[in-house]
């Protein structure tokens, strides 16, 4: 197929349609509203399912009917929006449905801005609504990427009945880039065993997240876990470039991945050797290579749009092995590769620490930067 | 030793979309009377393989433990919205949600509002006894001015707790809806009639009518520290004159359809 020029959210959209969305169901926020917009007027004409909800509420709650009875569905917010969605993604996770959630992150907390941001790393990777379940989480850095994945965060949600979240940010919803769009898929409803769709000839199906008998719920949990389990060992994705010679390792994600790349390009061609390690899973976090990583980089620099959320694993993976430096913008400020290549610059010259506290050592580097 | 029953004296048995199951509600409580005049409307008109229902939290939190059909269970007042993502992907079938005062008129305002406002083709049974039974007989939107709950002590007050809010009348003035009426449980006659009137909110959506209500006065003898029968009582003499009986909106295709 041919590549064209397609804004970030509306060639999202156009993708999940391709892969046989069956039903979406959203509410108005910035910066995700073309997502909207396109569902709007692509599926009712496909003769698909579309609702503007009258809340972010209501929308979860729409795509949690619908998960119900094993139709492809998803809905899409921004920060703001997700907060209001996480009673529901709770529900869904509780329940064993699956679904498919595009977030679209911005500056926060509050209102915020509508400015590119990554600090609902911690919300959405950790859970977010109340209980133990952990959605699947996919990060991707490029339009290209978004749309490679829509299918695959379909495919993961069923197999693991799960939710699967595809997790950017206002720039790449808001940019536009060549991009090639897969084949359009026909809408094929599974035979799921447990969908609700009317007792015809077979028992009656009850979908709930509801065990009042606490050894009920504690084997729901377990259950849970047991595939959180299975989606650690199976469904790890991370990309890495110039990593093998590499004696100093960036970690990014998403858009904070992509700014980094050009860093560790320019810092190439200065003769530092310095790789980049791209999560794609961000939940799953890929804890297993990083370690490996930590064992031949000499250090790591962590670089995020937030306050060092995505840090807090990377650490954990190496385990105080070898120092890591951080790197971050708040606020719905996207760092400058010119900000990362002098991190880098910096690391290869300074006399750094295992025992030092990354996030520290930032803030005092903050001052200078943010005055 | 039970007396064995011999078919032919089998006078009131079971609706076969009713499962075996004991029930929970307390004794004298209406619910279940609201749950067997649907399971009977169900069976009369052959929806049992075609229904999916949403159930509420609140006392009817487990409603899918009685019915022969499949279900969900629904976060609290959302119901509407998760019968709205259903119907759309299952236009075909049969969508009801059981909702209470609390779930429905007070958490869930947004999503009952907005379904019947879409013209959401589904049915909604509404029971409203006038406060939150589940959680122990708090102050919910439909209690009485001065009534005593649990929330409210002294009897409600107007001035700082707010009014009651009368949810038929209210859900009546959207153009979505198709059918909304008040129906009470209280009497033997007033039984038959609310059943007719669930009959016909199943009858809109089969044809595709649009959004249908039935609101159905019922007793709560457990939260209002009355004997069932006293609850009955009460509910005429109180619940009535403030919730008036009546048929609030027969949209113009509903009243042509002569159902």
């Amino acid at each position: 197929m041919t590549r064209e020029l397609w804004k970030g959210n509306e060639a999202i959209a156009e993708a999940a349609i391709r892969a046989g969305l069956e039903a979406y169901f959203g509410y108005p926020i910035t910066p995700q509203n073309e997502i909207l917009e396109w569902m709007s007027k692509r599926l009712p004409e496909l003769g698909r399912a579309f609702v503007q909800a009258e809340a972010e509420l209501g929308a979860i709650n729409m795509v949690y009917g619908a998960a119900c009875t094993g139709a492809r569905v998803m809905t899409s917010s921004s920060s703001p929006g997700i907060s209001l969605m996480m009673e529901g993604l709770s529900y869904i996770a509780g329940t064993e449905v699956p679904m498919v959630l595009v977030n679209v992150m911005r500056g926060g907390p509050g209102l915020g801005n509508i400015a590119p941001s990554q600090a609902d790393y911690n919300q959405i990777c950790k859970g977010g609504g109340h209980g133990d379940y952990h959605p699947i989480v996919l990060a991707p850095a490029s339009i290209q990427e978004a749309v490679d994945l829509m299918p695959l965060a379909f495919d993961l949600a069923e197999k693991y009945l799960n939710i699967c979240c595809v997790l950017l940010d206002g720039s790449i919803g808001q940019m536009m880039e060549p991009v090639e769009l897969p084949e359009m898929r026909p809408v094929q409803r599974k035979d799921f065993p447990w969908a609700v769709n009317g007792a015809k000839g077979r028992p009656r199906r009850i979908l709930t997240s509801i065990y009042l008998d606490p050894p009920e719920e504690e084997k729901t949990n377990l259950r849970l876990l047991k595939r959180w389990q299975e989606v650690q060992e199976k469904e790890v994705r991370y990309k890495e470039y110039f990593i093998d010679d590499a004696e100093f390792v960036v970690i990014g994600f998403g858009t904070a991945g992509r700014v980094a790349l050009s860093a560790v390009r320019a810092a190439r061609a200065q003769g530092i050797k310095v790789g980049l390690f791209r999560p794609i899973t961000v939940a799953p976090f890929p804890y297993k290579r990083v370690a490996e990583l930590a064992k031949k980089a000499s250090a790591f620099l962590v670089t995020e749009m937030n306050s060092g959320q995505m840090l807090e694993d990377v650490r954990l993976a190496v385990n105080g092995s070898i120092p890591i430096e951080f790197y971050g913008r708040l606020g719905g400020v996207v760092p400058f590769p010119d900000e990362i290549l002098s991190e880098i610059q910096r690391m290869t010259k300074a006399k750094l620490s295992a025992e030092a506290d990354p996030v520290l050592n930032w803030m005092k580097r903050m001052e200078m930067v943010a005055r | 030793m039970a007396t064995l029953m011999v078919p032919e004296n089998l006078v009131y048995e079971r609706p076969k979309s009713f499962t075996d199951t004991p029930t929970h509600y307390c004794p004298g409580c209406t619910h279940g009377v609201a749950h067997r005049l649907i399971a009977e409307v169900l069976e009369e008109m052959n929806l049992t393989e075609r229904a999916i229902g949403v159930a509420p939290v609140g006392c009817a939190v487990f409603a899918y433990n009685y019915f022969d059909t499949d279900f969900v269970e629904a976060a609290h007042g959302r119901a509407p919205a998760m019968a709205t993502g259903i119907k759309r992907c299952l236009p075909d079938h049969i969508v009801f949600t059981y909702q209470g005062d609390g779930d429905l008129a007070s958490i869930g305002m947004g999503e009952i509002v907005h379904a019947a406002a879409r013209g959401e083709n589904i049915t909604v049974i509404f029971i409203n006894n006038a406060n939150y039974g589940m959680t122990g007989g708090q102050m919910a939107p439909t209690t009485l001015p001065g009534m005593k709950t649990t929330s409210s002590p002294n009897g409600r007050d107007v001035e700082t707790q707010g009014h009651p809010i009368r949810v038929a009348e209210m859900l009546a003035t959207l153009d979505g809806a198709g059918y909304v009426v008040r129906r009470s449980l209280h009497d033997p006659a007033n039984i038959r009639k609310a059943k007719k009137a669930i009959r016909t909110a199943f009858e809109v959506q089969e044809r595709k009518l649009g959004f249908s209500l039935v609101e159905l006065l019922s007793t709560c003898p457990s939260n209002w520290n009355l004997t069932p029968v006293e609850s009955l009582k009460w509910l005429e003499e109180h619940m009535i004159p403030f919730f008036p009986l009546g048929d609030y909106k027969v949209a113009p295709a509903v009243a042509a359809a002569k159902i």
